[in-house]
């Protein structure tokens, strides 16, 4: 009894550990948390998988045990409580009893007995009468059930804790204690998995395990993980995933994600097709499937490839797939792209204000993809880029992501989009800027003009200007204000660096202002009376973006210009044939808990004496369920017998 | 069996159907008819086990309308008030603005708010009952609980009936989050307790009791006016399914009952100490017997237990159909394990080894806390797939 709880407890703070510290997580997470030290220890105690360590497994083992010896000591008692009746109490027990009281009549035996028995039973009593020597005993019981509960409850701990040992990982933990399975930890393909990592159908009675299925294929295998490796489980049938869906509601939120699955098996005369989804897993031959997560299973993207800090707009088609590589020959060097996912859609809730105005929860961003560029190196960046423009300030944006590490958020630049929402003036200007031909006509033509007004032509000025105007462009073109400020820092003296700066500026914004007014007069408008809000706010945006193009870390922008998207499911696949006895054991207990606590077990004896003329009587009950509530009955109980027998 | 004697005769009672009277047997087939007129209306969006769940509903109500004959009365406003918001709704969201009746009282914000100020002055009244002994007040403090409860319920079936104006795919039960389940708790906590205030026919716990139900409804509105967590979402997929119906509310029978025991152990606790200090002070006077309360701590856990039982194992079932296996040592259901445990520690040390008294009143209240963190703690501080109840 006090092992129970001392059993009870040990889980309990065995289960706080295993909550409080992640389970089974990768272990370079364990290391750099705890420190080297302290991760062999955990890993050796095995606080990283608690629910499957060995001395977890003991703790129910002996929980079990306890419970089993309980069952095995009381049962017979409890059993002998719903069908022994005790006629041969002694008055004395009778008179010691909390609920007990006497008193003598003179009415006659016979017919005492028979009213006793008579109301007993009209109580509920089941009664028995026995005659001794010199007294009779009537003993009544009712509520007998309520002694069931107590092996029921005890019963059904222990046909629960059978059922989760048949479906826990105790039997791979065992395989791989005798070493005949050894987890794989590498990433490699499936058909490259030693035996030793490899499990046929019906080696293990039990597993959960997953697979993630792109859209068109099929498998016969499951993943199993196990601490930082895995297994693979082979399944005696194929799935096929023809299509995955997900649904959404009106907000944007996902209202459903479904995938119609074939199986194919032998033992099928045709193959079985079936929708699974969360919540409706398919039960076939007992394994189970269940609709788990998703991901993108290998969308064919084409790809724009807009080259930067080049003069000449010379765009590249790229066709790649999500999770493939392809190299590039870019200006600046070979380049490796590695396409790391696409996702059809990008919900964000909107802010208090958006609401207001569009009365929508959340808006969509439409499709994106995320990739890698690595260099010749080894040195790569991360990039997440949208497919369409994204309306911000009622201004319109092709937003690209860049990180140089995972633990950093993107940062995006903000490319503006012209009036047939592409690419084309950003970049034209973009090239533009690159021409240093043109522009240096650009620069000397407006040096002169402002020269001119000031009635000063002096050609050596006027070729300085140009030539440093030129310089501040090379700079912004190479890294932005960033790179000019630097320039700055470096050659001119601290306290005029100020001034200074704000002069750069300004000839900077001089120069590249009128080669956008001339880009503007290619285009065929007229700037003489000035430039629309709408080219202006472009010309604004445009050199935002031109300013971070040189920490962007990328020689192109990719535009993604058309995509077939396929989907991958991911399905998890259990078997566990424990789940009904689990039931089974859930159930009795369920039905235990309420016999111990809602049926009353109640006893009571009358033992009748002749005493010469008088009759004497003893009543005395007994309840082992609420005494204050028996007291109570009791004594009404005793009061009516009493009334009515003297 | 010979013929019983006169006496005996008067002592024989009917059976407990035939102890019904004719308004109870009203009252079951008012239900009844209410559910097939339900099933007529709705089937078409129910599956099997929602019909299930349907008649299996009515069939508790009408057993626990017999067992409590005052839950009829409350039924019986509930439903009336319900739909006669339902109605006034009629096809349009915005009539919670423009409809005197909803804006004020009755749509589910609004009979929210109003069960959260019954409930904060009922507990008020309890309180001064106590310490003043007035018995009218006590009447006062029971009414109110009684109409808080009323518009509790209100609010959860009216904003039940919200959530489809939302958008007959959005419509949902509203146990699906954390501001709709702290209503839930709440209500459920103050039934539990009126069932004992009438069989026990004593008012002084109430104070106790609606203290830590006006524990939850501060968080309620904190909740509500500072995270804006009273709008009504779509569910997520994981949540779409019969079990929730039945999962939820079974579970919130056990919070409730372990709540109860809590609140009832900290009365334990000060009146055990009262007595050691001065036996006829007013605490020691105007609390229930020690023994009295023993008995109602142990049926409150005893009731918590059995229903946490049931919904744990729902859950395990429910688990098992949405995420692949009826165990996965999640740290909900693992935090659910350890509340069994305690609790089940705790019915044994009192069934088996007998213990009574303070260290049982103690454990039920620390048991409170264990409850609180399975409760709140894991979805605050734990990540897990049963992340709901996000705050």
């Amino acid at each position: 009894m006090n092992l129970a709880i001392t059993i009870f407890v040990a889980i309990i703070f065995a289960s706080i550990i295993g909550t409080v510290l992640q389970q089974n997580q990768p272990y370079n997470d364990y290391i750099i948390k705890f420190g080297p030290f302290w991760h062999e220890v955990f890993l050796a105690i095995g606080l990283y998988n608690v629910y499957g360590a060995i001395w977890f497994l003991i703790l129910l083992i002996f929980l079990v045990l306890s419970t089993s010896v309980c069952v095995y000591r009381n049962a017979p008692v409890m059993l002998r409580d719903m069908k022994q009746f005790r006629l041969n109490v002694k008055e004395k027990s009778l008179r010691l009893m909390s609920n007990s009281q006497s008193w003598t009549t003179s009415k006659n035996l016979e017919e005492v007995e028979k009213n006793l028995q008579y109301y007993l039973k009209l109580k509920g009593f089941r009664v028995r009468v026995k005659e001794h020597e010199d007294h009779k005993v009537i003993a009544g019981m009712k509520g007998a059930w309520n002694r069931s509960g107590y092996i029921f409850t005890h019963v059904g701990i222990i046909i629960i804790c059978i059922g989760a040992y048949l479906d826990g990982s105790f039997g791979l933990t065992i395989k791989e204690w005798t070493g005949r399975i050894i987890p794989e930890t590498r990433d490699i393909r499936a058909d490259e998995v030693p035996d030793t990592a490899r499990l046929k159908p019906g080696d293990s009675i039990s597993f959960r395990g997953s697979i993630s299925l792109p859209e068109g294929s099929s498998s016969n295998l499951v993943f199993l993980n196990i601490r930082d490796g895995y297994l693979v489980q082979e399944l005696p049938f194929a799935i096929e995933l023809k299509d995955f869906r997900i649904k959404h509601y009106a907000s944007g939120m996902p209202k459903s994600f479904e995938s119609d699955l074939v199986i194919h098996d032998d033992r099928l005369e045709k193959p079985l097709e079936q929708t699974i989804s969360v919540n409706h897993p398919l039960i076939y031959r007992g394994y189970a499937l269940y609709q788990a997560s998703f991901g993108d299973g290998g969308s064919n993207l084409s790809l724009l490839a807009w080259p930067f800090f080049s003069k000449k707009i010379q765009t590249l088609e790229v066709n790649v797939s999500v999770n493939k590589k392809r190299s590039l020959n870019t200006l600046a060097g070979k380049y490796t792209l590695e396409i790391d996912d696409f996702k059809m859609f990008n919900i964000f809730p909107n802010s208090k204000e958006e609401k207001a105005v569009t009365g929508k929860r959340f808006k969509n961003f439409g499709p994106s993809f995320t990739f890698k560029m690595r260099d010749a190196s080894g040195v790569a960046n991360e990039y997440h880029n949208y497919m369409l423009p994204v309306t911000q300030n009622e201004r319109r944006f092709f937003l690209t992501g860049m990180r140089s590490s995972v633990a950093e958020p993107f940062r995006y630049l903000h490319i503006p989009a012209d009036k047939d929402d592409s690419l084309n003036r950003f970049m034209a200007f973009h090239a533009l800027l690159y021409d240093q031909a043109k522009v240096k006509r650009i620069a000397e033509a407006s040096v002169k003009a402002a020269m001119s007004d000031a009635n000063k032509i002096d050609e050596k000025l006027q070729a300085d200007v140009v030539t440093s105007m030129m310089r501040l462009l090379t700079l912004f073109n190479q890294g932005g204000y960033a790179a000019i400020d630097e320039d700055i820092k470096k050659k001119v003296p601290k306290d005029q660096q100020v001034n200074v700066a704000q002069a750069y500026v300004k000839i900077l914004h001089n120069l590249l202002q009128n080669t956008y007014l001339d880009m503007l007069k290619e285009e065929g408008l007229n700037t003489k009376k000035g430039v629309s809000a709408e080219d202006s706010f472009f010309f604004e945006d445009a050199i935002t973006a031109l300013a971070g193009i040189g920490a962007y870390g990328s020689p192109v922008y990719f535009q993604l210009a058309e995509f077939k998207h396929r989907e991958s499911s991911g399905i998890q696949i259990t078997l566990h044939p424990g789940q009904n006895i689990f039931y089974l054991g859930c159930l009795m207990l369920i039905v235990g808990i309420f016999m111990m606590f809602y049926i009353s077990y109640q006893r009571v004896w009358l033992i009748l004496k002749l005493e010469g003329e008088k009759l004497n009587i003893i009543f005395a009950g007994s309840g082992n369920r609420n005494q204050r509530d028996f007291a109570e009955e009791f004594k009404k109980l005793a009061a009516k017998v009493e009334e009515f027998t003297s | 069996m010979s013929v019983p004697n006169e006496f005996m005769r008067s002592e024989i009672q009917p059976s407990f159907i035939k102890q019904l009277n004719l308004f109870d047997w009203f009252f079951a087939v008012l239900l009844v008819v209410g559910s097939i007129y339900a099933f007529q209306k709705y089937s078409n969006l129910m599956d099997a086990y929602e019909v299930g769940i349907l008649f299996g509903t009515a069939i508790s109500l009408i057993a626990v309308g017999w067992i409590w004959k005052p839950a009829r009365a409350l039924m019986f406003y509930v439903a009336l008030i319900s739909l006669f918001a339902i109605n006034l709704y009629g096809t349009d969201l915005a009539s919670a603005e423009n409809n005197f009746f909803l804006k004020f009282l009755f749509s589910a914000q609004s009979a929210i708010m109003w069960m959260s100020a019954l409930f904060v002055m009922a507990t008020v009244a309890y309180f001064i009952e106590l310490f003043s002994g007035n018995a009218f007040t006590g009447k006062v403090a029971t009414a109110m609980t009684w109409s808080a409860t009323a518009m509790g319920f209100i609010g959860l079936l009216v904003r039940w009936r919200e959530t489809y104006l939302h958008g007959i795919d959005i419509g949902h039960i509203p146990v699906s989050n954390l501001y709709e389940v702290f209503i839930l708790f709440a209500i459920i906590t103050a039934l539990i307790y009126l069932y004992y205030e009438k069989l026990y026919e004593t008012r002084s716990l109430g104070a106790f009791v609606l203290l830590v139900i006006t524990a939850a409804v501060a968080f309620l509105l904190w909740y509500h006016f500072e995270k804006d967590a009273s709008e009504i979402k779509p569910l997520v997929p994981a949540l779409q399914s019969y079990w929730m119906k039945i999962h939820v509310p079974a579970n919130f029978v056990g919070y409730g009952g372990f709540a109860l025991a809590a609140m009832i152990g900290v009365a334990y606790i000060i009146k055990d100490a009262a007595l050691k200090r001065n036996p006829d002070g007013l605490v020691a006077s105007r609390l229930p017997s020690l023994d009295m309360m023993d008995d109602i701590m142990h049926k409150s856990i005893a009731l918590g237990f059995a229903f946490f039982t049931i919904a744990t194992v729902l859950g395990a079932m429910w688990a098992a159909e949405a995420w692949g296996g009826y165990w996965s040592w999640d740290p909900k259901e693992t935090w659910a394990l350890i509340v069994w445990l305690n609790y089940a520690a705790w019915l044994h040390m009192r069934l088996m080894k007998g213990l009574r008294g303070t260290p049982l009143a103690w454990w039920a209240v620390i048991g409170l806390f264990v409850t609180l963190f399975a409760f709140l703690g894991v979805n605050m501080f734990l990540a897990g797939l049963h992340s709901y109840g996000e705050l």
